[in-house]
């Protein structure tokens, strides 16, 4: 996908990919899930903490578990009607499921798993090239490998791979990083970002890391004890201060789309524009004029009253306060209008210091430093046209 | 040493006959029964599976006269049997590989079950994603995880029909060249003057064939296990 055209690269794969609508509910003894959302291609992260019901709701989706009630539809094609009695059998939904737990088969090699379900492949199935994938997922070395012997790196990613290679219309990821050593994790969370722009299937992926979720995902449902609270773009529900129990109060922050603007060598900084504002970060490894997406904690973002003179903050943005979020915590949230929404979390005392009220112009600092390789998407390249 | 004497072959070709068609029979019934008792729960399971087990513990005479009132040319299936289709079980080979079957069938059923009920289920699951049909799932995924417990089940069940001794005598008497297998062939030879070096003969036969049977068990399992990954 060439750089630098993403409207239109993004219009093009929106007319190809159908949605997938999902309305489905299940109660088993205590806990019972309750589902509606649809999504429109791309990378749709579920997540929730532990328990919230997001295995459930992907399983469901894979016909491994049957609803009670509902519909679940992919490409127009009905997978389950609870009204109607339609149930398709999971061998013939042809979704694809990489587990948490890489589930390769122990009496088989490498290539014998990544050929598994090729055989399966209909005609009507979006097709998959073998050496493609092998590439893209850098297995060429592992054919013949036997698979109880690779690290859990390398099994997630010929799980992925043998996914992929049974021509699947849409592919479920249950958090493939969670089996993955931490020092492995960037590796696979890249190989699933060049999945994610390179293949025209949607991928709804399971994580409770906001940091992945950040760098993968174009939409995310929230997920609490069974019920999807929220659903939407990811910069849309993370300024949401009523959704911040749920994204976790420590990672929170607004989620910022930017392009490079430039590049500064002497410092080794990088300069990112959104709207009329420029964001200083430590270089990032992506040419002029691509975009990503920054998230800024709200922890990183300091207010003033005053335009901050002499201070070592390189990012200071002057915006009004939309809202005011305390609840009884010593910290309190403030959803800030800089062009963009932007979220600052201080202490309760400095908003009565300050006498903070909605409306009110402030200016908001950023520390560079902050900004970390953890913070930063690339999710915005092929998503939504920016606003 | 000594070669065998045309009595010892005939008496090792039988017992091998006989032990290997008990398996052979033994093996379909033996893996949908550990099949069933590994994956599926219903009312009276526990019931199958005491019956199942009943020829570990009761008498093997009980096993013998039981297979006598039912296979028995007057019994309930063999009388039928001989009507319809002329044949009977009863004083012939195939009724001793019939005896040794039942008595081996606990030991083969046991093996299998336990690792049936080792496999992952959720390697059957992701199969069934990426597009296998239940069958094809089962032949290529369930089928060689499970084939240590079906080799297992295999030596131990052909190992016990060689000792078999108790049912098939009971059942099918002690028939030279019929139904002599290698046990009944040493408790003839106990039962007349001068039959010690030959009654001696035997039991080394019956040591060294049961040895061979448990290595190669022992060997073929481990084998297979590696190349399953377990």
């Amino acid at each position: 996908m060439p750089a630098g055209l993403p409207g239109g690269s993004a219009n093009n794969g929106m007319n190809t990919i159908h949605p997938v609508e999902i309305d489905i509910q299940r109660r088993r003894g205590d806990f019972s899930l309750q589902v509606c959302f649809s999504s429109h291609g791309g990378l749709t992260a579920f997540f929730g903490r532990s328990g919230s019901g997001k295995t459930s709701l992907v399983n469901l989706m894979a016909g491994l578990d049957t609803p009670d009630q509902g519909r679940i539809s992919v490409n127009g094609q009905i997978l389950f009607d609870a009204a109607a009695g339609i149930n398709v059998p999971v061998q013939k939904r042809r979704l694809g499921y990489v587990f948490q737990d890489s589930r390769l088969f122990p009496h088989l090699n490498v290539r014998q798993n990544l050929m598994y379900g090729a055989r399966f492949a209909l005609a009507s199935d979006p097709p998959q090239d073998f050496t493609e994938i092998v590439e893209l997922l850098g297995l060429s070395g592992l054919l013949t490998r036997q698979t109880p012997a690779l690290s859990g790196g390398e099994k997630q990613r010929v799980a992925i791979g043998r996914a992929l290679l049974a021509c699947p219309k849409l592919l479920l990821m249950d958090e493939p990083l969670a089996s993955v050593d931490a020092g492995r994790k960037g590796e696979i969370i890249s190989f699933i970002e060049n999945l994610r722009d390179r293949l025209k299937i949607p991928i709804f992926y399971v994580s409770h890391a906001m940091d992945e979720v950040i760098r993968l995902a174009d939409t995310m449902v929230v997920l609490d004890d069974g019920k999807a609270i929220a659903t939407g773009g990811v910069e849309e529900i993370m300024s949401r201060l009523d959704l911040h129990p749920m994204t976790g109060r420590y990672e929170a922050g607004a989620v910022i789309p930017v392009s490079v603007l430039r590049h500064d060598d002497t410092y080794q900084l990088s300069v990112l524009g959104f709207g009329e504002n420029l964001l200083w970060v430590p270089r990032v490894e992506l040419a002029s004029g691509e975009s990503l997406r920054v998230r800024i904690r709200a922890r990183d973002v300091a207010l003033s009253r005053v335009r901050p003179q002499m201070t070592s903050l390189l990012n200071i943005f002057s915006g009004t306060v939309q809202e005011i979020s305390q609840d009884g915590q010593p910290q309190a949230e403030i959803l800030l209008d800089i062009g963009v929404p932007l979220i600052a979390r201080i202490t309760r005392k400095s908003v009565v210091e300050m006498d903070l009220k909605v409306g009110d112009h402030v200016f908001a600092m950023i520390k560079a430093a902050a900004i970390d390789r953890h913070s930063l998407g690339m999710a915005g390249i092929r998503s939504r046209s920016p606003g | 040493m000594r070669t065998l004497s045309p009595l010892e072959i005939e008496a090792i070709v039988l017992s091998l006959k006989v032990s290997g068609l008990a398996v052979l029979f033994c093996l379909p019934v033996g893996l949908a029964t550990a099949w069933v008792l590994a994956r599926c729960s219903f009312p009276g399971k526990s019931l199958l599976n005491g019956i199942v087990h009943l020829p570990l513990v009761v008498p093997p005479v009980v096993i013998g006269y039981l297979l006598l009132v039912t296979f028995g040319r007057n019994g309930v299936i063999g009388r039928w049997l001989w009507e319809i289709f002329g044949v009977s079980l009863a004083f012939t080979w195939q009724g001793a590989a019939v005896a040794a079957g039942v008595m081996a069938f606990p030991l083969m059923v046991r093996a299998i079950r336990l690792s049936v009920e080792g496999v992952d289920r959720g390697l059957e699951d992701a199969a069934r994603t990426l597009g296998a049909p239940r069958w094809w799932v089962f032949v290529s995924i369930t089928l060689p995880l499970v084939m240590p417990g079906i080799l297992t089940g295999i030596i131990l069940a052909f190992a016990r029909s060689l000792g078999e001794f108790g049912a098939t005598i009971t059942f099918v008497s002690n028939i030279p060249g019929e139904t002599r297998t290698l046990p009944l062939a040493l408790y003839s030879l106990t039962q007349v003057p001068d039959g010690e070096t030959g009654a001696m003969r035997l039991v080394i036969i019956a040591i060294s064939l049961a040895l061979v049977a448990l290595i190669a068990s022992e060997v073929l399992a481990r084998r297979v296990a590696r190349r399953i990954g377990q």
